[in-house]
């Protein structure tokens, strides 16, 4: 239901069927684009990033949006590191007193 | 041989080339015999080998059926994984492999040409494996009685006095190798097929192992051995954590995996541990001899990518354990039934 | 692997971790008394097995496993159908590799298929097309199965074989819809629930409002999230922060992939394609109103209830009752932990399984049975 992957769209092979080539990982299989397509050419999408299910592009997938929740994440992860790093800190200093 | 060689005189292979007759003799002379033995063959081998008789030594035997679909795929076909199936199994054991017989079940109809390049490959591999085929037998069975070609190799080898190779010799502490990436070979096959529609460049991991093993028996002290065939590597280090009675660890992030296996893997869903190879082990040495055990390795063909997955531990004893790449623990079960891709 | 990869490290998970911890504190729940979150999708009850996600996060969080899992909530008779479609001579069965190994009264899929009936693995309904396109001769079923995420694709697919005047393709239409079932268990007294991991995949196609009614009639938190780890321990960090904050919001923390509207290529054909039936049964939950989808009258040429006249309003309903000792039903609503069903591991294994929850690999059973929900000890 929600095998879903991330992948490029790297090659058009039919604008008319709006059908295209999706690599993921060096792999590649013939996708059906028409929920991405959109109102222009289809050939725009080359290069862009997807969630391909059951052998259609069904999403585009908002490169903006991905960079802000890494962010956040990011920012966590950094904020939790200072704390561990406090935390050591403390330790070594009761351990000196 | 004194009379001129007796050759095929039709494109595909038909009831008549089993039935006993010339048609038959037809086949063996010109597909089989003047490959792999061009000598002559006798209806058995008759082999000496020096080792066999030194004491201590043991003999090694033994056989596997080959069906795959596609007979020919990137990396292989039915002939090469035969030979080295049976290869491997007697390499894992500690053998030296020496003589394959192989038996072919052929459909009527299978094209000459293919035949001739199965053989071919079974040929190569034999030679790279340094063994002979020195004796076989033919079977044509009626279109649909089997698909394309199957092959059963059986193999002699000899196990050197000193080698004592065991699963039920792995010991807690024990460090787990594997001699290069993982799954390539299932992945080929079912890239192959097609029925996924999908287009990728992997081929099949197929190769003889007896020259890492011997590489690596000769320098360290290995506990055990498995290829890791159907069931991929779970399956094997399930066998040995089941016979040694010991828990076996493993680390995902130290999986080593071909981008394009991963790529398969996410989108159908599979497990690359799950997946079969033709040419990659697992081997247990002890933890003091494991640097030592990936020098010997890493210096042979096969084993250019040999790198530690893991250890035999005291903890959950027959289980294989996971550690993921997430930092959580899951547990590597036996495969159920075969992997099938899926959507959800 | 870009877009996935980041969001499985390791490093990110620490930080998430750390907070959901202080929250679970702040909001005084125990292993005694956990936080009940449910995830409502099979992708990610089988995310987070995979990753020992309930092994990491604390006691104090308890992740109820919820009815999307299309294979799991696939009744007994559906699969008889599609066993009785399958050995028709003149058809070839196509079917996601998921429902395989489901067991009918008498057989499972792969079990006819192993008797001979010609039935073969797709991963795309668009395979299936091809198929009819190059075996004029016979009869394509495609077997459309799952929930908003794959209904799309079938109704593209029909979409295409209709333009193209395909007479022999047909879908054997078991889409299911989300919102329903969720209602069903919120409307149910024995059920505890404190907020909704939402299923991410489903919402690029619907988007997130029709999850609204979670929030705005029952008051609980719903926060829409991706399949990786990373994704997972967010939402819950979402869910929970609403909870400790007194606030019953949807939220979308997949927003890469989920634009809050969905997608209108999709709903559009969806619509131009299916209607809801009236009830449709769920195995494990009965009858449900208005949860399944059927194909319009305009694509009864490509409706496989219609040519080979089975399935839904052909003939009496048939109620198969569930195989002696399976609760399915309850492990599926939550009610039973898998371990707790007496089958588990004794009569019901992945080799052997009685009913649906050990056979799909989102399955909570086959999940639990997989990556050892029990024996392990906790990561540290």
């Amino acid at each position: 239901m929600c095998l879903g992957i991330p992948g490029q769209i790297v090659e058009i092979s039919s604008a008319e069927k709006k059908l295209a080539i999706a690599d993921v990982s060096g792999v590649r299989r013939e996708v059906n684009v028409a929920c991405i397509a959109g109102d222009a050419p289809v050939e725009d999408l080359i290069g862009a990033w997807a969630l391909i299910h059951v052998g259609f592009a069904m999403s585009l997938i908002n490169e903006e949006e991905a960079a802000k929740t890494m962010e956040v994440l990011k920012m966590l992860g950094e904020a939790q590191e200072e704390i561990e790093a406090m935390r050591a800190s403390q330790r070594e200093m009761d351990r000196a007193s | 041989m004194n009379q001129p060689m007796r050759r095929m005189k039709s494109d595909t292979v038909t009831l008549a080339h089993g039935g006993g007759g010339k048609a038959m003799r037809d086949l063996i002379e010109d597909v089989f015999v003047s490959v792999f033995e061009p000598d002559g063959m006798e209806d058995q081998a008759r082999l000496t080998n020096g080792a066999l008789a030194s004491s201590g030594a043991q003999l090694a035997f033994t056989t596997d059926g080959f069906v795959v679909s596609p007979l020919e795929f990137p990396g292989g076909d039915i002939g090469k994984i035969a030979v080295c199936g049976t290869v491997n199994d007697l390499a894992v054991g500690g053998a030296e492999p020496l003589w394959l017989s192989a038996a072919f079940i052929i459909e009527e109809g299978v094209d000459v040409a293919l035949l001739r390049r199965v053989v071919a490959s079974m040929r190569e591999a034999a030679d790279e494996a340094n063994v002979r085929i020195v004796t076989g037998d033919t079977k044509v069975v009626e279109r649909g009685s089997a698909d394309g070609i199957f092959i059963t190799t059986s193999g002699v080898g000899v196990i050197p006095p000193d080698r004592n190779l065991s699963a039920n010799r792995v010991q807690p502490g024990d460090v787990a190798i594997v001699n290069g990436v993982l799954g390539d070979h299932g992945a080929a096959i079912l890239a192959a097929r097609g029925d996924m529609a999908l287009s990728v460049e992997i081929p099949s991991d197929c190769q003889p192992l007896n020259a890492l093993m011997n590489a690596t028996c000769e320098t360290v002290d290995v506990r055990a051995a498995r290829d890791a065939t159907r069931g991929g590597l779970a399956s094997a280090l399930n066998e040995i954590a089941e016979a040694a009675g010991c828990g076996i660890e493993i680390e995902e992030t130290a999986l080593p995996l071909r981008t394009e296996v991963k790529g398969v893997c996410e989108i159908l869903g599979l497990d690359p541990l799950y997946l079969a190879n033709e040419g990659t082990l697992v081997l247990f040495v002890p933890e003091e001899e494991a640097e030592r055990a990936l020098d010997a390795m890493r210096s042979t063909a096969a084993g250019k990518e040999a790198v530690i997955i893991g250890r035999a531990t005291t903890a959950h004893p027959k289980r294989v354990v996971m550690q993921t790449t997430f930092g959580g623990a899951r547990i590597v079960d036996m495969l159920v039934g075969e992997q099938l891709p899926r959507i959800c | 692997m870009k877009y996935a990869e980041e969001f499985r490290d390791p490093k990110a998970a620490k930080g998430l971790l750390a907070q959901i911890a202080q929250v679970i504190d702040e909001l005084g729940a125990t292993k005694e008394k956990p936080v009940h979150i449910m995830e409502i999708c099979g992708g990610h009850t089988h995310a987070i097995f995979r990753y020992g996600l309930d092994k990491l996060t604390p006691a104090g969080l308890e992740f109820i496993h919820g009815p999307g899992c299309p294979v799991c909530v696939l009744p007994m008779s559906r699969v008889d159908e599609c066993v009785e479609l399958a050995e028709r001579p003149e058809v070839i069965f196509t079917t996601f590799g998921d429902a395989m190994r489901v067991p009918g009264t008498k057989k499972s899929l792969l079990q006819a298929k192993a008797e001979g009936a010609d039935i073969r693995m797709v991963y795309s309904p668009l395979d299936a097309l091809e198929l009819a396109r190059r075996n004029p001769d016979r009869e394509v079923v495609f077997f459309g199965l799952g929930f908003e995420t794959t209904t799309p694709s079938t109704a593209l697919s029909i979409q295409q074989a209709a333009s193209e005047e395909l007479a022999n393709f047909s879908v054997f239409c078991n889409h299911i819809t989300v919102p329903p079932p969720i209602k069903a268990l919120l409307d149910d007294p024995h059920m505890i629930l404190d907020g909704f991991v939402g299923p991410g995949h489903v919402s690029m196609v619907i988007g997130v409002e029709p999850y609204r009614f979670i929030a705005r009639d029952y008051g609980k938190p719903i926060v829409v999230a991706g399949f990786e780890p990373i994704d997972l321990l967010q939402s819950v960090l979402m869910v929970l922060e609403q909870m400790r904050d007194g606030r019953a919001e949807v939220e979308n923390q997949y927003s890469r992939v989920v634009p809050d509207y969905g997608n209108p290529v999709s709903i559009a054909a969806c619509d131009d394609v299916y209607e809801p039936r009236p009830t449709f049964e769920w195995r494990g939950l009965g009858e449900i109103d208005s949860s399944g989808l059927r194909i319009r009258e305009k694509y009864v040429a490509f409706d496989a209830e219609a040519k080979f006249s089975i399935g839904y309003g052909k003939g009496a309903p048939r109620f198969v009752p569930e195989p002696e000792g399976c609760a399915c039903g309850d492990v599926m609503t939550g009610r039973l932990k898998p371990v707790q069903c007496q089958q588990f591991g004794k009569g019901c294994t992945p080799e052997m399984p009685l009913g649906a929850l050990m056979v799909s690999s989102e399955g909570a059973c086959a999940a639990y049975y997989e990556y050892g929900g029990v024996d392990l000890e906790p990561a540290e």
